[in-house]
């Protein structure tokens, strides 16, 4: 049944997305700082009934509860990893747009980085055994088998 | 009857597409030439059917023949023109009859104008592509047919859905397939290139021109996708890190590091097996990405509708492409001849630090993008991965990366001189050091660190690469005369490059303005109120109702002044499409050519009398824009270097390699 | 040595592959609770406005003390919501017959079509709590209705289902749940 009914909502509203008119002049705080940085917050939470948005992006209702209650935290006083902890202790880490550095995300957080020093090893390798294979062809000492043959060669020519 | 010849001419185009693959292949393994010549007017033959069966599906759509279940459900007989043509596409089905068009023509036009092309590399590439038309052509046969009948038919159509009855959008996929199919030259070159087992200058020679025009197209394609975004979504968002996006930026990502890549194969026989491999991945990447839209596998904004018998049918096409391709791989590219030797410091050097680049960050993309997947299956717990992610891992990326491709340019192949290139470009650094400063002091501290990066980075790609091209013309060093001889008879892909990388130091710019100093007002006004953003007056003088075509929409009226002057009058519309019962934001946009101004028409609130405004000042986005299509432009002066076209090689040796007075050419 | 490395982009692209092929079995819209096995969150919320208990109108709502003391099932619902009529008959039989006690947080309802609905289709709660601006349901980690929680006897969250009950989740989640959790 759940499952029907997204199908429904999902071709109704495929392929294209909504509108994104979220935040309300209602919501907007009077201090510019305390708004600024509930902006800042809000757009590090997933909206949990919207395919990958922000609270700030989405016009759900549940989002728009989600920036009230992260402007009432923060009027209350709240630092901004307060607010956060706030949301994350009822909605856990699935919430947040950029996920915490932690056991399941370590290959997301260093994967990155291990590609570029990966590569960077693999290319300063190749480089190296690029000018490895120019200096051999340079300079490599002849093998007493190579030096006999060209002797005798050179003996014909002459 | 239309519609059963456009499903008739599309089976017969599936067996065109065999005849193209099989007998061409065989022909080249034995090298029978009239079996290698098979290809040719085969690959005419099922672009012509093809060409007849996205004909007769256009038929159905502007005719508004109800009795097409594709019709019905995408279509409304009160739909502007533009818009019934551009439904076609706008829909599952007929965006896989677009995707196999541009397909049958990037091959047809291979059989067309690939008349100096090794026989049996022809046949192979050939073959090749009519085997990626196999697959497609099954695919929409068996399970997305666009010429399905009702019985009996509806009166009317459902109407596409209203957010793609836009300019933006109607063009936006046409450029992005062109792109995401351009790839499949390149990948079938590569195929075809391991078949053979030799890869030399003369097959890099072959492959860029088409890696350009499908880079170029798959450009265009994003910056419209992002300008659509834009304007519609109501509040000037331009790049969301959406999978769907992700799914269009990692092509582009890896097409932009073959791009580069190939050059060092072209003009130094080296990093072949390599920029084979990125040619597999390049298109891989693109077949990825139209699985990854209609699977329903991750959640986005934009998906299709979704069906999993679709998502697994393309999954097999996926791994027979790409694990064929990449098997083959696996076991030819160790044959391959290493080719010329580089100093670490050198051009090839900086190409070669360019493309560990641009694969750190393709992966980066691809990471993100594809890790809640990953981390779900392994039954390890669900994630998020959003923009807050992609902000903090892809600009370290990208920051080097737009550094050295400044630099770059400077280095000689074989071996340079590192100290000697950045001292050629001090002015590209003072012009840093200005634009940082300026922008300190305007803004009274700045903002943000990185805003100051972002244009100090803007300055030193715009900067440095004129600079580059100024040097290459000798620019105050000589006579103008002189100089503007010298710029003629550069090669045109000189010319290119400077505009492309030129052009994205000023998207830079647009997306560093943009997020670093955009203002907003979010108000309920009513007729007669003000609103102050960042030193505009917006009056909003009054709300009408105006009819469209298929929708009603309520238009609001704003003046804008700055210090008692006119600036502009701005007309958002609040859209109302009775059909799909859908609402749709059309927010006005004034552009300066330094910033935008920009207005969007909320829902009215509850008594009526007043509507929720959005009143945005976007300082510098529109450079994004201008920046993009400058690349896209970047790429297609490019693509014209006479060395590309037909029958150059043999010319082009013959004229020497002197950038000055040369042979004179065949005007073509 | 030199092969593997050229083998190594075929074998990464089979892991994808068969991780593209795994990810149709997922929900991706299936999202785990933050709150099992942790205690309930404290809340105290008024009862429906004009319902009433036993001829009388009913004084208190719903509150996290009265979770305590036995296993129980806290069902969020509302009378707009389509799935909740679905799951209505398989919450009143629970309730009913198979003896579990279910309190209900009614999620941003008006008052009169919420005790229309509950009066129309049975009411099977033991209390109902009005939750009128959703934040007691934020609290609990709600983001879709209807949701239901298993409490233990401690007054821990044990067990969360998001979307309609239906009578399979009852038989083989719920029901060995509660006996399990009565015994321990």
């Amino acid at each position: 049944m759940k499952r029907l009914l997204l199908a429904v909502l999902l071709a109704l509203s495929a392929p294209a997305a909504i509108p994104a008119l979220a935040v309300q002049p209602d919501e907007v705080l009077p201090d510019p700082a305390l708004e600024s940085r509930a902006r800042a917050i809000s757009q590090e939470l997933r909206c949990l009934v919207c395919q990958n948005q922000s609270i700030d992006d989405s016009n759900a209702p549940l989002a728009r509860d989600l920036r009230l209650l992260v402007r009432d935290r923060l009027k209350a006083g709240d630092s901004d990893d307060k607010v956060m902890e706030f949301v994350t202790d009822r909605y856990g880490d699935y919430v947040l747009l950029r996920p915490p550095f932690k056991a399941t995300t370590l290959v997301l957080w260093i994967g990155p980085f291990a590609v570029l020093l990966l590569g960077a090893a693999g290319t300063f390798l190749f480089l190296r055994g690029r000018r490895g294979v120019a200096a051999g062809a340079d300079t490599a000492p002849l093998s007493a088998d190579e030096r006999r043959r060209l002797d005798a060669l050179l003996r014909k020519d002459d | 009857m239309i519609p059963e010849l456009g499903h008739y001419a599309l089976v017969l185009a599936l067996f065109v597409a065999l005849v193209q693959s099989v007998p061409p292949l065989v022909g080249a393994a034995t090298r029978n030439g009239a079996w290698m010549n098979v290809a040719v007017p085969a690959a005419i033959a099922q672009m012509l059917l093809v060409l007849i069966a996205y004909g007769a599906l256009t038929w159905a759509h502007v005719v508004s023949d109800f009795s097409v279940l594709n019709v019905v459900q995408n279509s409304h007989s009160a739909k502007p023109m533009l818009y019934k043509v551009s439904g076609v596409w706008g829909n599952h089905e007929g965006s896989m009859m677009l995707w196999i068009v541009m397909l049958t023509i990037f091959g047809a036009a291979v059989a067309l104008f690939g008349r100096n092309l090794p026989p049996t590399l022809k046949a192979r590439v050939l073959a090749v592509q009519g085997l990626i038309g196999v697959g497609f052509l099954l695919f929409i046969l068996i399970t997305s047919n666009p010429f399905i009948r009702v019985v009996p038919a509806p009166l009317d159509g459902n109407d596409l859905n209203p957010l793609l009855q836009d300019p933006g959008l109607a063009f936006h996929p046409p450029f992005l397939y062109a792109g995401y199919v351009g790839f499949s030259m390149a990948f079938s070159f590569a195929v075809a290139a391991l078949i053979e087992g030799r890869v030399d200058p003369a097959w890099a020679r072959w492959v860029r021109p088409w890696t350009l025009a499908a880079w170029s197209t798959l450009t265009m394609g994003i910056a419209m996708g992002s300008w659509w975004a834009y304007y519609e979504l109501g509040w000037g968002g331009w790049w969301y890190w959406d999978p769907v996006e992700n799914a269009s930026f990692m092509p582009w990502l890896a097409g932009t590091a073959l791009l580069h890549s190939a050059i060092v194969v072209e003009k130094r026989d080296a990093l072949k097996s390599w920029t084979i491999l990125l040619a597999i991945v390049t298109f891989s990447l693109s077949l990825m990405g139209t699985f990854l839209v209609r699977s329903g596998i991750l959640t986005s904004v934009h998906a299709f509708a979704v069906d999993p018998r679709r998502g697994i049918f393309i999954l097999v096409l996926l791994a027979v492409a790409t694990g064929g391709s990449l098997l083959l791989y696996s076991l030819r590219a160790p044959t391959l001849k290493a080719g010329g030797l580089f100093a670490p410091i050198s051009r090839e050097g900086a190409l070669v630090l360019n493309n560990l680049l641009l694969s750190t960050a393709t992966a980066t993309v691809f990471i993100g993008t594809l890790y809640p997947l990953f981390l779900d299956i392994m039954k390890l717990g669900k994630v998020s991965v959003g923009a807050p992610f992609f902000n903090a891992t892809f600009v370290p990326v990208a920051i080097p990366m737009v550094i050295a491709m400044v630099v770059g340019p400077y280095l000689s192949w074989k071996r340079a001189d590192l100290g000697a290139a950045l001292s050629r470009l001090w002015v590209a650094g003072v012009a840093v050091v200005a634009a940082v400063a300026v922008t300190a002091y305007v803004k009274a501290g700045g903002g943000p660190l990185l805003a100051l990066v972002g244009i100090g980075l803007a300055a030193w790609a715009f900067v440095g690469s004129l600079v580059e091209f100024a040097d290459r013309i000798a620019l105050f060093r000589t006579s103008f005369r002189n100089s503007w001889n010298r710029a003629v008879h550069l090669p045109r892909s000189a010319w290119g490059m400077t505009i492309a990388h030129a052009c994205l130091g000023l998207s830079i710019l647009g997306m560093t303005g943009t997020s670093a100093w955009q203002t907003e007002s979010i108000s309920a006004m009513k007729p007669g109120d003000r609103a102050n953003v960042a030193g505009y007056e917006f009056q909003f003088d009054s709300v009408g109702l105006v009819d469209g075509p298929n929708f009603k929409a309520e238009r609001g009226i704003f003046t804008v002044t700055k210090d008692g002057q006119r600036v502009a009058t701005l007309e958002p519309e609040r859209r109302s499409y009775s059909t799909t019962r859908m609402t749709t934001t059309e927010s006005a946009i004034h552009t300066t050519v330094f910033s935008d101004l920009y207005v969007a028409l909320g829902d009215p609130t509850q008594n009526g009398t007043a509507w929720i405004v959005r009143i945005y000042h976007h300082p510098l986005v529109p450079w994004i824009w201008f920046g993009g299509v400058g690349m896209m432009l970047g790429g297609l002066v490019s693509l014209t270097d006479r060395r590309f076209r037909i029958g150059a090689p043999e010319r082009r040796r013959a004229a020497g390699k002197t950038g000055g007075k040369s042979a004179p050419l065949p005007a073509e | 040595m030199r092969r593997l490395l050229y083998l190594l982009p075929f074998l990464l692209f089979i892991g994808v592959g068969v991780a593209f092929y795994l990810g149709f079995e997922r929900d991706p819209r299936d999202i785990p609770s933050a709150l099992i096995d942790k205690p309930a969150p404290t809340f105290d919320l008024p009862a429906v406005p004009g319902q009433m208990a036993q001829g009388q109108p009913a004084t208190g709502g719903l509150s996290s003390a009265k979770l305590a003391g036995d296993v129980t099932l806290v069902n969020v619902f509302a009378s707009w919501c389509i799935p909740c009529k679905a799951e209505h008959p398989v919450i009143t039989r629970l309730s009913r017959e198979q003896g579990v006690t279910v309190y209900g947080i009614n999620y941003k309802d008006k008052p009169e079509d919420a005790l229309t609905w509950l009066s129309r289709n049975g009411n099977p709660y033991a209390a109902i709590g009005a939750d009128q601006d959703g934040r007691v349901s934020i609290d609990w980690g709600v983001y879709g209705v209807p949701e239901s929680y298993l409490i233990d006897r401690k007054g821990r969250i044990r067990f969360k289902h998001v979307g309609p009950l239906t009578p399979q989740v009852v038989e083989e989640q719920i029901l060995p749940m509660v006996k399990h959790l009565r015994q321990g």
